[in-house]
Parts: structure tokens; sequence; C-alpha cells
């Protein structure tokens, strides 16, 4: 599996409330979610994320509130994967759950600019920074996690055991 | 090597003798939760499974407590369809306003959380159950849906951090200050990943509402769970609520642990946590001049009984400061009614203060109390990130209930030892 994308670059401690403000939760419609997806932080991100893109951030992204619905927003506008230092715990199982794929790797995130164009392979873990010509190593998941991925999420995993 | 309170709760419910920390497994589940913003996407997952069942009726709680009473057209239809589902699968728990509360405010208050059970919830604070030696954490939708469909989840086995409390709270000093006290020592991502597990001599002196309040912020600090050794204090409580089984687990004493702290109760201050991170901690006397528009007093951190009669005990007699809105919640029904016997609410009422329906409201900015631009808020919530309670450029300060009602008589952030002798 590759990805490949412009990168959207964040800081620390990016919270799930502004990924997608609770004032958008009376609805779990995903596109209706993407349409709002960083408004908080970021205004200019739905109207210019492309298909592909990658969002690279650093430590603690995706704390906060347990909604799927941050996940989901960002799968729907489009993001083909999260790079982040680290990842606030229950952001980081959603993500695997539902199929958004999520790398960590801080040497990537130190040297990655907003507007980058990025390559990532994912089965070997390389991400390729193709603006600066520089690659990185990522933490390879469990296979355990391998396989939920590979089934696009949780249910589909279930479904395929029992 | 010995295993931790967490590690011990998690083997049991996976019938291993031993886990290690980074282990991944399967484990049995005791409750699942969700609530009217989690649970519809939930059930659209539960529905791709193809289940017509949940594993168990009486081991799914569902309660509806964010946006309602129901806030517009939108969030009428999401509680439409909870309980829709809840009705066709007939879970036993599910709670319709008018018995319901904050959902982590009710669980334990039903007897549905007791000491050794293995605990997921859609909703991050989740975590609040380990105030009764539980092991309870937050989870997403996705979860809960396969939660309800197969009663097992998968965990990454957490290590640990230890914190050992010594010495008696001073003056107004209650659980909201120790946790924030904690959370702006270790930061917002200082448990990432891990258990916090809080045990020493010093527990004696903390209800079992400054415990729930203290769990409940464990998910600020960014750990997977907040769990406290089960006492005589917690017993009780769990003789008066639950009639569910339950066994006491205990770390061993070879227990390894990342981290130990050990914490001097008798030296934390009243503490104030300024946008927009909860780790982002004052003392009340490094706090300055900080003039308020809204006082916040409830929420699964500080909606309980204890919270509610330490604002009473502060405001009465006393006025709002004219100009501030001063919201107060009961974390339940019989919580608001408790306050009503004991003539609380009255004494609000009669301060100036409103007092609301059960429900999250303006906690994550839903409702009944959404600030303006430029506005600022002294709340016993939990997060005060941007945007949280209402525009993106409002401010949250998180304090305790005695700091939030001393502030709403002056109309800034104040010591409550300033305006009322201290009850300790």
């Amino acid at each position: 599996m590759k990805a490949k994308g412009r990168v959207f670059k964040y800081g620390d401690n990016i919270d799930t409330d502004v990924i997608i403000p609770a004032r958008y939760l009376n609805t779990s419609e995903p596109k209706e979610l993407a349409s709002h997806c960083m408004e908080d932080i970021d205004k200019e991100f739905v109207k210019k994320v492309n298909p592909g893109d990658i969002i690279v951030a650093g430590k603690n992204f995706g704390c906060g509130s347990s909604r799927e619905h941050a996940p989901l927003s960002i799968k729907t506008a489009g993001v083909s994967c999260v790079i982040a230092s680290t990842f606030a715990r229950i952001f980081y199982r959603n993500a695997i759950n539902i199929g958004l794929p999520i790398l960590e790797c801080d040497a990537a995130v130190q040297g990655t600019e907003a507007g980058d164009e990025i390559e990532i392979d994912f089965n070997a873990g390389i991400i390729k920074n193709l603006t600066k010509g520089t690659a990185f190593k990522s933490q390879p998941f469990p296979e355990f996690m391998k396989k939920i991925m590979a089934a696009d999420g949780l249910i589909n995993y279930i479904k395929a055991k029992s | 090597m010995g295993m931790t309170m967490s590690q011990k709760i998690l083997a049991a419910h996976t019938g291993l003798d031993k886990v290690v920390p980074g282990q991944l497994i399967e484990a049995d589940l005791d409750l699942v939760l969700g609530n009217d913003v989690t649970t519809p996407v939930a059930i659209k997952e539960f529905e791709k499974t193809g289940k017509s069942e949940v594993f168990d009726k009486k081991k799914v709680a569902i309660v509806p407590d964010h946006f309602t009473p129901n806030k517009d057209i939108k969030a009428a239809e999401q509680c439409k369809m909870v309980r829709l589902f809840a009705r066709d699968k007939e879970i036993e728990n599910y709670f319709e306003v008018g018995e319901m509360g904050i959902e982590h405010c009710l669980i334990p208050e039903k007897g549905l959380a007791v000491p050794g059970d293995l605990i997921i919830g859609a909703d991050s604070h989740t975590c609040t159950y380990g105030a009764l030696g539980a092991f309870s954490t937050g989870v997403g939708s996705t979860d809960m849906a396969a939660g309800m469909a197969t009663g097992k989840c998968w965990f990454k086995v957490p290590s640990a951090i230890k914190f050992v409390l010594k010495g008696k709270p001073t003056g107004w000093v209650s659980g909201k200050d120790v946790i924030l006290h904690i959370i702006g020592m270790i930061g917002v991502d200082g448990a990432l990943y891990k258990s916090m597990e809080v045990m020493g001599d010093g527990l004696k002196y903390l209800t079992m509402d400054d415990r729930f309040t203290i769990a409940n912020m464990a998910i600020e600090a960014g750990a997977k769970n907040g769990i406290f050794v089960v006492d005589d204090i917690t017993l009780e409580y769990v003789k008066e609520h639950s009639v569910k089984d339950f066994k006491v687990f205990e770390p061993d004493s070879d227990a390894e642990y990342d981290e130990v702290y050990e914490i001097d109760l008798g030296t934390i201050k009243p503490t104030v946590a300024f946008p927009h991170l909860p780790e982002n901690t004052r003392t009340i006397d490094e706090v300055g001049d900080v003039e308020i528009d809204q006082v916040v007093i409830g929420s699964c951190t500080n909606g309980r009984m204890g919270d509610l009669r330490v604002a009473a005990e502060i405001l009465r007699g006393k006025k709002v400061k004219k100009g501030v809105r001063c919201i107060v919640f009961p974390g339940t029904q019989n919580i608001y009614l408790q306050a009503l016997r004991e003539g609380i609410i009255s004494d609000l009422v009669e301060a100036g203060a409103v007092v609301s329906t059960p429900t999250c409201g303006p906690c994550l900015g839903g409702h009944m109390g959404i600030l303006a631009k430029g506005e600022r808020a002294v709340s016993t919530t939990n997060r005060n990130f941007v945007g949280r309670m209402g525009h993106p450029e409002s401010e949250v300060y998180l304090a305790s209930p005695a700091v939030a009602a001393a502030s709403a008589i002056t109309g800034k952030i104040t010591d409550p030892a300033s305006v009322s002798s201290a009850r300790k």
C-alpha cells in the first residue's frame, strides 16, 4: 500500500475539538463532518485539501474526546495518512479501527514543512520527502494492527474472522 | 516482576495468569457504554457486523446526555436513532431524559461499575470508574460496536505511573485541585498510553466524589486509565449503590512502575488551568486579575453532591456579580433531587445562579451556555481547548467548584478563602 500527497503541517496537542468541533456532532454523516474538518485551527484546510494529501503534526495528535468523527472527517476529507511524533491513544485506536492510515515518526515530522510532497510505502514503513529528497523509517505496526488496517477496519476484520 | 492493578484486571479478563506491558490481548468486557453522539456511529458499524443481538443485554449501557434534552432537530434525530436501537435490542440500561444523568455520574450511581470490572465506553471520560478500582477506558464508536457485537475488545497492555498520595488537603482544596496539580506536573501527554495508579495514606481524606474527579481527568494527562486502590470508602460506596459481584485487585508488591510520584496533599493549593491546555496550571495566588463572563459548575468531572454542596456553601446568602452568568448542572436526576431536598437548589437560585437539568451542555460547546467571541468562563469541566465551550476566540479556565463559586461572586478568578472561611 502506498500514499502520495502534499503536506498540511500542524503543531503539538492537536485536539479532537479543533479537528471536528462539537457543534457539528449533531450529525454522523461523514461528508458533512469532512466539510468542517480542522475548521477551528485552519479554515483553509477544507478548501485546499486534495485527495491523497497528508497531515503531519507534532506530539499527542488527536488528544481529548473519543469522537470517532475526528478520524472519520479526516479520512473523508481525502487525507491518505496522518504522520505525527505521537498520537493520543483513543485517536490512535480509532484511526486503526476505521482504516485511516497513521504513522508515528518524529524524524519525518521534524524534516517536513507545509506544502512538501511526500510518498509513503506502508509495507516498508518508508516516508520519502520528494521535495527535499530525504527519507525516514517509521515504527512498524504490530501484525495484529496491520491485519485490521489491511481489512480496512475492525468491523471487516471481525466479520472475516467469524 | 509482578503486575500493576490494571495489568491484573486485564489478565483476569483474558484468562491469562500474567500479561506484560506492550502485549496485545483480546479481553472480555463487563460493560460497554455509549452516548447520543458516539452511539449513532456505533449503530451503523454494529449493523455491518450482521449480528441481530448485542452480546449481553445487561452489559450494554446507553445514556443520551450530550445534546439532551434535544438541542435541535439533528440532535433529536440522533437521540431517536439511539432510542429505537435500545428498544429493538432490548438494552436494559438505556436511560431516557427524566431518568438519565451525565453518563459518568450516572453509571456508578446505578451500581453498573464495581471494583475489578473491565469497562469500555465510547466517551473519553469513561476512565472515571477507575475511582472504584475498575479498569475503565474510553474508546471510539467502532470499538463500542465491536464490543456490543462480541463482548470483547483489543488492548495493548499498558505500563503504569504510580501516584502515592500523603497528607491531608487543607482549606477548599478538593480532588479537582489534586488532578490539575498532577496534570500541571506531568503534562497533557505525561501518561500517554499508560495507567495512572493512585494509592497511599492520603486516600482516606479523599471522598468518592474527589476520586471520581481525579480518575475522570486521567485522560487529560493522556492516560489509558486512572485507577484507585480499593479501601473502606470505596466498599461503602459499592455497598450503597450496587448488587453486582465484584473483585478487589491490588498491585503486586513487586509491580514495576515507569515512574513514582509522591504527592503531599497538604501542600496543594487551589489550582486553575489557563487556556488552552489542562497542563497550563497556576496556583490561585499566581492567577492575577482575570475577569470572567460565565461560571459553569457541573459536568462529569464536578457535577456530584459534594461539588454542589461546596458551591452552595460559598454562594449561600451572597449574590452572583451583576453581568456574570452562573450556570449549575447537577450530574443526575438523583443528585438534582437530593440538592432540592437539602435546600442547595434554592440557595443557588437565590444567589442568582441558574440550574439546568443534567446534560453535558456547555462543557463541549453543545448547548446551554455557549461563549461568544472574546468571552471567558471559569468552569469545573475538564477541557479548555480552543473553541471547547463556543467561539474559537473564547477562553475556558478550569477550576474546582469552590474557585468557580467564589469567582461567580466577584466576577474574576478568586481564591475561595477570600470570600468564605475555610471549611476543613
